[in-house]
């Protein structure tokens, strides 16, 4: 199956495990493993309680829906508008967001508040965390 | 209150022509507006000692960074003693900030400070073009938002916006307050872009860019060069205009320096910069008559109002929704050139540029009535945030 045209990560030691992690349907994020803080972006130390050893943890894929924007302006000439642009709070922790698209969804039925869940679009190696109404 | 911005002062101002098509080079835009600044001041080119730029060269979008330092000192033959150009700081006015800090400091007497964009000759017919569109992958910050399509920062501050709306009940009615008010300011200003009044109809059925935001929720690209002198406050007594006193500097960024992971999506970093600024004098926001606040989107300009503390958080939406506490005559002029919405996108410095000319009087038709002696400015959105506080010498 053909995916419709994204602008793709360039993938480094830091973020190879974000970008590819959908492989298996499982998102993760980089955790502290001092006080099981998730830090995102993904960085070089917890910042909050300092400690050096981190490491990428799955999540439950669910969250809710902290904002969203239905883009209509056409940036690039790939692209068919409107579509969703969402900030998502994951479930596991407060500040833990994630800026997506809401894919499955008509725009006007976008709630902020709404739950949602995780799906993957392929672009092997890469899988873009996307998400639908739960 | 003592401090170093007591030893500050902007001592002259100069603007290039701006339009929206100019078809001249930034270079000899910044020179005009440069030379226009340095004679306002009462100076010589000979007289300058320092020189300072936002963004500096290269980087961003097509006409979007205006020459850097060095082309200008060149050009013009400026013997330095102090220089610097860069876009980390506080937004835009890191540039000011940064002059002034060199003035405080006494590493020079008069800085020559400016900011030049050629963004309507050099994107063209086309239209504003998506930050990373048709490159096939990127890294840095944008890997958070590229892929995701949200291409500019009208889909960034969209999130903030709509999450504003849903938090503190703000609406479009409310939000278009702040384009119509300054389109009538716009109205009296001959320099601005667009200058016919603008009706709420106008407003809603305007085309959608990224919701809530619609056309008229998004500046205008221009081409323009707007140059000011920040001077030793010694040198005030001398000057033809009279200068304005920088009275405090906001900077502050508490929160994530990030777009989409600020603790406060709602205030974002102008929380940061005004209470920094309100920190270091006695001056209180029930003193400012005049507010000149970044408009890059109006969303911004809301918030500013916010985090300024001339209303409460999340009650800018009350506070313009009759447009008469903004206007002119009312109890805070806003944006009285019309702002980037109107006036055109001259990247902040046309708001400082706009607060001096109030604090003088030479506003012409768009003088606020009475004597203004206070006048707040603000720049930036997002993760970037500054702001000053100026008040007329006397
Ligand atoms: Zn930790």
């Amino acid at each position: 199956m053909t995916e419709p045209f994204r602008v793709l990560p360039h993938i480094g030691p830091d973020n190879q495990f974000f970008w590819t992690s959908g492989r298996d349907g499982v998102l993760r994020f980089l955790r502290c493993r001092g006080c099981g803080y998730f830090i995102h972006p993904p960085g070089p130390i917890c910042p909050r309680c300092l400690e050096r050893d981190l490491s990428p943890e799955p999540v439950s894929g669910r969250a809710t829906l902290f904002s969203f924007t239905v883009n209509h302006q056409k940036w690039s000439p790939d692209i068919e508008e409107p579509y969703v642009i969402a900030l998502v709070q994951v479930e596991e922790q407060d500040d833990l967001r994630l800026t997506t698209n809401l894919v499955n969804v008509e725009p006007d039925e976008v709630r902020i508040g709404m739950p949602l869940r995780v799906v993957f679009e392929d672009h092997d190696p890469v899988f873009v965390p996307l998400f639908e109404p739960a | 209150m003592t401090s170093y911005e007591n030893r500050v002062v902007i001592s002259g101002i100069g603007q290039s022509a701006v339009g929206r098509r100019l078809n001249r080079s930034a270079i000899d835009l910044t020179v005009d507006a440069a030379l226009a600044a340095v004679a306002d001041a009462g100076l010589t080119v000979a007289d300058i000692d320092g020189i300072a730029t936002y963004p500096g060269a290269g980087g961003g979008p097509a006409g979007f960074a205006g020459p850097g330092t060095p082309e200008v000192q060149d050009a013009l033959r400026l013997r330095v003693n102090w220089h610097a150009g860069g876009i980390e700081g506080p937004a835009q006015m890191s540039a000011v900030i940064n002059a002034s800090m060199a003035v405080g400091t006494g590493l020079a007497r008069h800085v020559l400070c400016y900011r030049t964009v050629t963004e309507a000759t050099e994107q063209g017919g086309g239209g504003r073009s998506g930050i990373g569109a048709g490159i096939p992958k990127i890294g840095g910050t944008l890997q958070w938002t590229i892929p995701f399509r949200a291409y500019s920062a009208a889909c960034w501050l969209a999130l903030n916006a709509q999450r504003h709306f849903h938090q503190f009940g703000t609406t479009r009615e409310q939000l278009g307050m702040i384009p119509i008010t300054q389109r009538r300011h716009a109205g009296l200003n001959p320099k601005a872009i667009y200058r016919d009044p603008m009706t709420l109809e106008d407003y809603l059925s305007a085309r959608m860019v990224t919701t809530p935001f619609g056309l008229y929720d998004c500046d205008a690209p221009v081409d323009g060069s707007t140059a000011l002198i920040v001077s030793t406050a010694d040198y005030a007594p001398d000057t033809p205009r009279p200068a304005a006193r920088l009275e405090a500097v906001g900077t502050a960024l508490r929160g994530r320096p990030s777009w989409d992971q600020f603790d406060d999506m709602t205030t974002m970093a102008a929380r940061d910069a005004a209470a920094s600024m309100w920190e270091r004098t006695d001056l209180r926001p029930t003193d400012v008559d005049v507010a000149e606040l970044y408009d890059g989107f109006s969303f911004l300009t809301m918030c500013w109002l916010e985090a300024l503390g001339f209303c409460g958080h999340g009650e800018g939406g009350p506070f313009v929704e009759d447009g008469r506490r903004i206007s002119l005559d009312g109890e805070l002029p806003l944006n009285t050139h019309g702002g980037q919405l109107s006036a055109g996108r001259l990247h902040g410095f046309g708001h400082i540029h706009e607060a001096v000319t109030q604090l003088r009087g030479d506003g012409g038709d768009r003088q606020v009535p009475g004597q203004v002696e206070i006048a707040a400015v603000a720049n930036g959105g997002g993760p970037l945030a500054g702001c000053l506080l100026l008040s007329r010498w006397r």
